[in-house]
């Protein structure tokens, strides 16, 4: 699958010597009429981090996530990956140069199985131009038969091996949630940004949707920035943690630094903790 | 039995042997099933022409060529509506194109006393073929030019436009003269092989082909002409079938399904709706070119909503949408309806007469009604047509790989 795979890029090394941002956001900002969602943002992540993106609800994160994967257009500000700037890029052209993003909501191609929702995936495949099945009909079975095979591993991988068959649409919401994280991982991420992965989902699919995140990252070198509510599994998974909060960075270190933050607890729960406040 | 039931016979048997191969079982051998579906095909065929009297021959053969023109447009349908849920409620600006295309291309353009009666923006006298593929092009280039702005926004502008650009297309064709002769019918479009039936012959055939035709007369040309959109049906379908059960098919589906995450997954999502949406419409282009070389006269009138439009959708419905086969069931058995209901209706004179004297002329009203109850109907009790999708979209997927 090499000649499909995303182009990746080595991990740059700064003058420093730390590693350098895969992704940089600079002064994003992004307003709905009158509500500015984020505002003056900027932070980066790291090669190789599981970073985690917390922050109250209406902080900006999914704004966030659809400015930089392209589906929105920033009123201001820049998003750099690997360097290059991917600024307004539409998001098939975001996704070819290694940044996949999965949705709060799962979006499965609920009419196709979930093999083909996982084919699906790989960008330029001879038979998704209509006359290559009927000019070159035995390269087109071929790279299908190698498509199939590498779904098929990613599947396994995921513990949804034995509904590949079935229609996407008839999944329950946790192994949707597996599904979105699956199609990511056919197109060989450099990053993946994932919200909400543990949304909806019971502890057991829970556990193993991020030992799996774990295992990417240390195996495959994928780098993640993930929103999650569930506190414990963001301070248990990730490092660092960046918190949002009306639309910008309010704080980022590690969990326990963060977790600590006077500014973090009163975002979260308000003035002087919230304890007299709502 | 004499030679013109035999060519009758053989003309007929290609969509009745196509029909037949397919429908051998499956555990046959490829070549086992062409020699028996071939046969049997054949046989059926000249059990038509033998025991059916001529009369009712004619007419269902006739009958057969409308309902191959429609096949072939509501196949370009499925893969706009069917597969990419692209909202298309003016197949009739691309049929009507393509008609005038083909007709355009193939006659020549009058000369002397007839050039005060008819004017036409050119004619080249190309040869059938010739004009079918500029009838498709035409149609595809209008395709494009609708849909490059209107794709990329909501679904419904498509909708707006399709149905705007259909008006605009049938009142061009009213008002310009010196287009395709304004209000006036566009006369003289050649049928293509009619030499076939011709005493003299097609001179660019060779003699033992012409000698098996030679017991053709005029009236038997409605029987070559079945053979020739038959084959296109059998051709189109033949090639969707290959394009669709494939990524491309898968790509199609996707998008219909959820535009955001096949962008998300890194698909152009505006070019595969383009594409779907210009080869669907060259498709409908090429169904207009056998409309018009079956009429051999077209005027605007023809490409109204209902006859171009709506009555399309409603095969494509009842067929099953997102299935080849099901657009081709879908479309002969609407257009069965839609004339049988012209009998019924003539049946039902006296009893309509019974209810209200006025009511017997208003009869094609009626048939009118029954096709949109019939709309409902589907849409209530059978959704998914007579045959709905299938499951896997690429023939490679499945465990069923051959």
């Amino acid at each position: 699958m090499e000649s499909t795979a995303a182009r990746r890029t080595p991990p740059r090394v700064e003058a420093d010597g730390a590693q350098a941002a895969l992704l940089r956001v600079e002064r994003l900002s992004k307003d709905f009429g009158g509500l500015r969602a984020v505002a003056n943002c900027s932070f980066s992540v790291r090669a190789g981090t599981i970073t985690g993106l917390i922050g109250p609800n209406g902080a900006g994160k999914s704004t966030l996530f659809g400015l930089i994967s392209g589906f929105m257009r920033p009123d201001d500000g820049r998003v750099y990956l690997g360097g290059e700037d991917i600024t307004g890029l539409p998001p098939h052209r975001i996704f070819r140069r290694g940044l996949c993003r999965t949705f709060q909501i799962p979006r499965e191609h609920k009419s196709l199985t979930v093999l083909e929702n996982l084919m699906l995936v790989p960008p330029d495949q001879l038979g998704e131009r209509f006359y290559n099945p009927l000019l070159r009909p035995g390269a087109v079975r071929r790279q299908e038969r190698e498509l199939r095979e590498k779904a098929r591993d990613v599947l396994d991988f995921l513990t949804l091996g034995h509904l590949r068959d079935e229609y996407a649409g008839t999944l329950s919401g946790g192994q949707k949630k597996l599904l979105e994280l699956a199609r990511t991982l056919m197109a060989d991420p450099r990053i993946v940004l994932l919200d909400e992965p543990a949304a909806g989902v019971n502890p057991t699919l829970m556990g193993r949707i991020r030992d799996r995140i774990v295992r990417l990252n240390a195996e495959r070198n994928i780098t993640f920035l993930l929103i999650e509510h569930d506190i414990p599994l963001v301070m248990g998974l990730c490092d660092p943690v960046i918190v949002m909060n009306q639309g910008m960075k309010l704080a980022e270190g590690p969990p326990a630094q963060v977790q600590g933050d006077p500014r973090v607890l009163e975002a979260y729960l308000g003035g002087q903790y919230g304890a007299a406040d709502d | 039995m004499s030679d013109v039931v035999l060519v009758r016979s053989l003309l007929l048997a290609i969509p009745l042997a196509f029909l037949a191969t397919r429908a051998m079982p499956r555990r046959l051998p490829p070549a086992a099933r062409l020699v028996l579906g071939v046969g049997a095909g054949w046989l059926a065929a000249l059990a038509l022409v033998l025991l059916v009297p001529v009369g009712i021959m004619a007419y269902l053969v006739s009958f057969a060529i409308v309902g191959s023109i429609y096949a072939v447009i509501a196949l370009g349908l499925n893969v706009q509506w069917g597969y990419t849920g692209l909202f298309n409620i003016g197949i009739a600006a691309f049929f009507a194109v393509g008609a005038f295309t083909s007709a355009l291309f193939t006659t020549t353009p009058p000369t002397g006393a007839a050039a005060a009666f008819t004017q036409q923006a050119f004619g080249l006298g190309a040869p059938f073929l010739v004009g079918v593929l500029a009838a498709g092009v035409a149609a595809g280039v209008l395709a494009a030019v609708v849909g490059g702005p209107t794709l990329r926004l909501r679904d419904d502008y498509l909708a707006i436009a399709t149905i705007g650009i259909a008006e605009l297309v049938r009142l061009i064709f009213q008002n310009e003269r010196w287009l395709a002769n304004g209000p006036q019918p566009f006369r003289g479009i050649p049928q293509p092989l009619s030499c076939l039936v011709r005493d003299a012959g097609c001179p660019y055939l060779p003699a033992p082909l012409m000698e098996l035709f030679a017991p053709l007369a005029p009236r038997d040309y409605t029987y070559v002409y079945l053979a020739i959109t038959a084959l296109f049906v059998i051709v189109t379908f033949l090639v969707l079938e290959r394009a669709i059960r494939s990524p491309w098919g898968r790509l199609l589906r996707a998008v219909r399904e959820e535009e955001d995450a096949a962008a998300m997954n890194g698909k152009d999502v505006a070019r595969a709706k383009l594409q779907a949406f210009v080869v669907g419409a060259v498709i409908m282009g090429i169904g207009g070119a056998l409309y018009a070389h079956y009429m051999v006269a077209i005027d605007y009138s023809h490409f109204d909503p209902l006859y171009a439009t709506f009555i399309i959708w409603v095969m494509l419905m009842l067929g099953g949408s997102g299935n080849n086969r099901g657009a081709i069931i879908g479309a002969f058995v609407i257009w069965g309806v839609w004339t049988g209901a012209a009998f019924a209706v003539d049946a039902l004179r006296p009893v309509l007469a019974a209810i209200s004297p006025e009511l017997p002329a208003r009869g094609p009203y009626l048939r009118l009604m029954l096709i949109a109850l019939l709309l409902i109907f589907i849409l209530l009790f059978r959704p998914k047509g007579l045959i709905g999708e299938e499951r896997f979209v690429s023939r490679h997927t499945g465990e069923r790989e051959a």
